[in-house]
């Protein structure tokens, strides 16, 4: 099997595994406990969460463990009340809840899908704005945001405001250390960089203040409720600092394996348009338009050819709804029918590439043939 | 039994302990469920407390005295202020739940001592008697806040930093690696926010009256807009305009609504009366050293009604009452605060109440 869908999940670090397996059936007890049993799997999330501050860059005492990169997300929204802008490109899981208030704001991309600082600095001096968020790392396309550009806007235009980053896409690129004080909140899904699924972090600056989604036993200071994920938030910690620890070889790595993967396309084929350009985007990023297919027909042939990719997000591909991020952009209709997101990760080979290469030329041939 | 605050304090305790070869379980008291962002009560303290336990590797345990707080040192903090009196809660924290509820609870456990980071030292003398004087490090001397303790108390307490120096105790904690090591000394009563304040404490729990200020003659000259926030001895905040003669608050009547100005003169006296007494080793007469607040230069006075026969058992509260002479004459003391007897070297407790 070939993986190219990294940027949905990547598979777990053997570390992570081995690392979460003494909190399942070993140290079980609840690390809300008064008991030494339950000090133990306390004391495993206290060190956890040091190196998750560690690698993000902020005090322990900002980092919030929760289910999903959804939860980390809606947490934020949901809890803070007052006006909601965002761009027009974030994942659905910041999208649905600021369309859904009466008072949210989606603002408009560039074409390569970075919000545009005009129209969010237009959106934000709006009085009751109370909470920007604007992903770090595009989770279909792979645009690193101007972090720091946003946040001069939004503190300068809309000082009042907790900025929040979605920043799930962004462990494996970017130096988390450098986005932290740029932000007062951030959110992390473990399975995105080599932990396990179910796990996740929001972090909030010192006197960030945000209702908490969750509230029962008052776990993690009464900002999310619920028994800890003891091996989950292992696993978490210990995927991220590998991920940390090998960024910048992995990052030239693989981005040298996606120049040859998307190079080999666009060589090959006619009418494969590079979505964005590769300085402004991720290292592990081949997002691809082909002219003159439809990408549902493609991933068929994919997957029937064991090569495993998306449209778009995960979450869209199940439906095939076209992409909201390709059209926030302003791609044609037509050529993001053609969308193909290829995404490589820590256990991507020169084989994989090569072999992804050759089965989607195929495939994009037997598909235009067919057609015309 | 260490009773772990999340300071460096009783962190480095922890660590001394252990090297005195001591077997140490930490302990940390949830004393206050509000808000909270300074002192020992917060989340974050009892996470501190919790990762240096880690760090040195001895159990750590989290008693809730909330209840025990609320009664001894909350609720009468709120309602001495309706009486005009201006308590010191940290006293009766240390008086009533670390040194009372706490020592009784590691008596039943079956420990041989709590164990603080107060800076404070226990010593014995020649015939055997327990004394407690004050810390190594003048700067922080903490006697004057643990000046109850009596021999039974003092048996059973340990102060495993009162006789190093507060550079020395950071050295230790960096030394080691101790997470506190450069955290800052909280100075605050910590059921009351920074932000807030005493006023938003207060105001969310009793009704505020204004009060009229009046001058030694009765004359009024303004307004307070509450008299339980006025103490004797303030300068500001009581309405009155600028320039003219300094002029202090003499007196707070608060069921009167009447707080008195006058000149510095009308706030000296030649004497006090100091009741709920304890004393470190029975009670003392004559000339002592006497401090009136935390870090407060001590003064020479007399301890008249202090012998046994003359103490006044029978005061209406059921506790000791010691009338303090100056030996010159000395700025008024605001009913409850804590008042403390040293002796003539100026080193050691010798007991101490509260100004009545």
């Amino acid at each position: 099997m070939t993986y190219l869908d990294h940027a949905a999940s990547t598979p777990m670090r053997e570390r992570a595994v081995a690392a979460m397996m003494p909190y399942f059936s070993g140290s079980y007890a609840n690390p809300s406990g008064s008991h030494r049993f339950a000090r133990e799997a306390r004391r495993a999330i206290d060190e956890a969460r040091d190196d998750v501050a560690g690698v993000l860059g902020v005090a322990p005492g900002s980092v919030v463990f929760t289910s999903c990169g959804t939860e980390s997300d809606n947490t934020v929204l949901a809890g803070v009340a007052g006006g909601a802008v965002c761009s027009a490109a974030e994942h659905h899981a910041v999208l649905h809840p600021i369309e859904d208030r009466a008072d949210g704001v989606v603002v408009g991309t560039d074409p390569t899908g970075h919000v545009d600082l005009d129209q969010l600095a237009a959106a934000c001096a709006s009085p009751g704005v109370a909470v920007v968020s604007v992903m770090a790392v595009n989770n279909e396309v792979g645009t690193i945001t101007d972090l720091r550009g946003v946040a001069e806007v939004v503190r300068r235009v809309a000082p009042q405001a907790v900025l929040h980053t979605d920043a799930v896409q962004a462990p494996c690129w970017l130096d988390l250390r450098t986005i932290a004080p740029l932000v007062d909140a951030m959110s992390f899904s473990a399975h995105k960089f080599g932990g396990p699924k179910g796990i996740g972090v929001l972090t909030l600056a010192p006197g960030i203040a945000v209702d908490p989604l969750i509230v029962g036993g008052g776990q993690e200071r009464e900002r999310r409720s619920g028994t800890h994920n003891v091996a989950g938030i292992v696993g978490l910690a210990t995927a991220l600092l590998e991920t940390d620890a090998h960024r910048d070889r992995e990052l030239v790595r693989l981005a040298a394996l996606r120049d040859r993967l998307v190079d080999s396309l666009t060589g090959a084929l006619d009418g494969v348009v590079e979505t964005v350009p590769r300085d402004r985007k991720v290292a592990g990023s081949a997002h691809v338009c082909i002219e003159g297919i439809e990408n549902e027909a493609l991933l068929f042939l994919l997957d029937e050819a064991d090569v495993c990719a998306s449209a778009a997000s995960a979450c869209a591909s199940g439906a095939m709804e076209p992409s909201h991020v390709l059209a926030a952009m302003g791609v044609d209709r037509d050529l993001a029918l053609g969308a193909l997101r290829l995404t490589l990760g820590h256990t991507t080979t020169d084989a994989d590439v090569d072999r992804a290469s050759d089965v989607v030329v195929d495939a994009v041939r037997r598909l235009r043939e067919r057609s015309s | 039994m260490l009773a772990m605050s999340g300071g460096v304090d009783s962190s480095v305790a922890g660590a001394l302990l252990l090297d005195a070869g001591h077997d140490v379980v930490g302990v940390t008291m949830k004393l206050w469920g509000g808000d909270s962002d300074t002192g020992c009560c917060s989340v974050s303290d009892v996470d501190d407390a919790r990762r240096v336990a880690q760090q040195l590797d001895i159990d750590h345990l989290v008693f809730n005295f909330g209840d025990d707080f609320d009664r001894h040192v909350v609720d009468p903090y709120v309602r001495d202020h309706t009486l005009g009196v201006t308590p010191n809660p940290c006293i009766e924290c240390n008086r009533h739940v670390k040194f009372d509820r706490l020592l009784t609870r590691a008596d039943q456990l079956g420990f041989d001592a709590v164990a603080t980071g107060h800076h404070a030292r226990i010593g014995r003398t020649n015939d055997g008697r327990l004394t407690l004087e004050r810390g190594a490090d003048p700067a922080k001397d903490q006697s004057y806040v643990v000046h109850m303790l009596d021999q039974h108390a003092l048996a059973r307490t340990l102060f495993p930093v009162g006789s190093i120096d507060k550079a020395e105790v950071r050295r230790i904690a960096a030394d080691r690696g101790l997470r506190t090591a450069s955290k800052p000394d909280s100075q605050d009563v910590c059921f009351i926010t920074s932000t807030g304040g005493r006023e938003t404490f207060l105001g969310d729990r009793i009704e505020f009256r204004p009060g009229r200020v009046v001058d030694t003659s009765g004359v009024e000259l303004g307004r307070v807009e509450s008299v339980e926030m006025v103490t004797i001895g303030q300068r500001r905040g009581i309405g009155l305009p600028g320039g003219g003669p300094k002029r202090y608050v003499v007196d707070v009547d608060v069921p009167g609504t009447t707080v008195t100005v006058g000149d510095e003169r009308d706030l000296l006296d030649d004497a006090l009366t100091v009741g709920a007494v304890s004393w470190t080793d029975g009670p003392v007469h004559g000339d002592v050293l006497v401090q009136a607040s935390a870090h407060g230069a001590t003064q020479r006075a007399t301890l008249s009604g202090a012998s046994p026969v003359d103490v006044d058992v029978d005061d209406v509260d059921g506790a000791v009452n010691v009338d303090v002479v100056w030996h010159t004459p000395q700025r008024r003391i605001a009913p409850g605060q804590s008042v403390v007897f040293y002796d003539a070297a100026d080193t050691r407790v010798l007991g101490g109440g509260i100004a009545r």
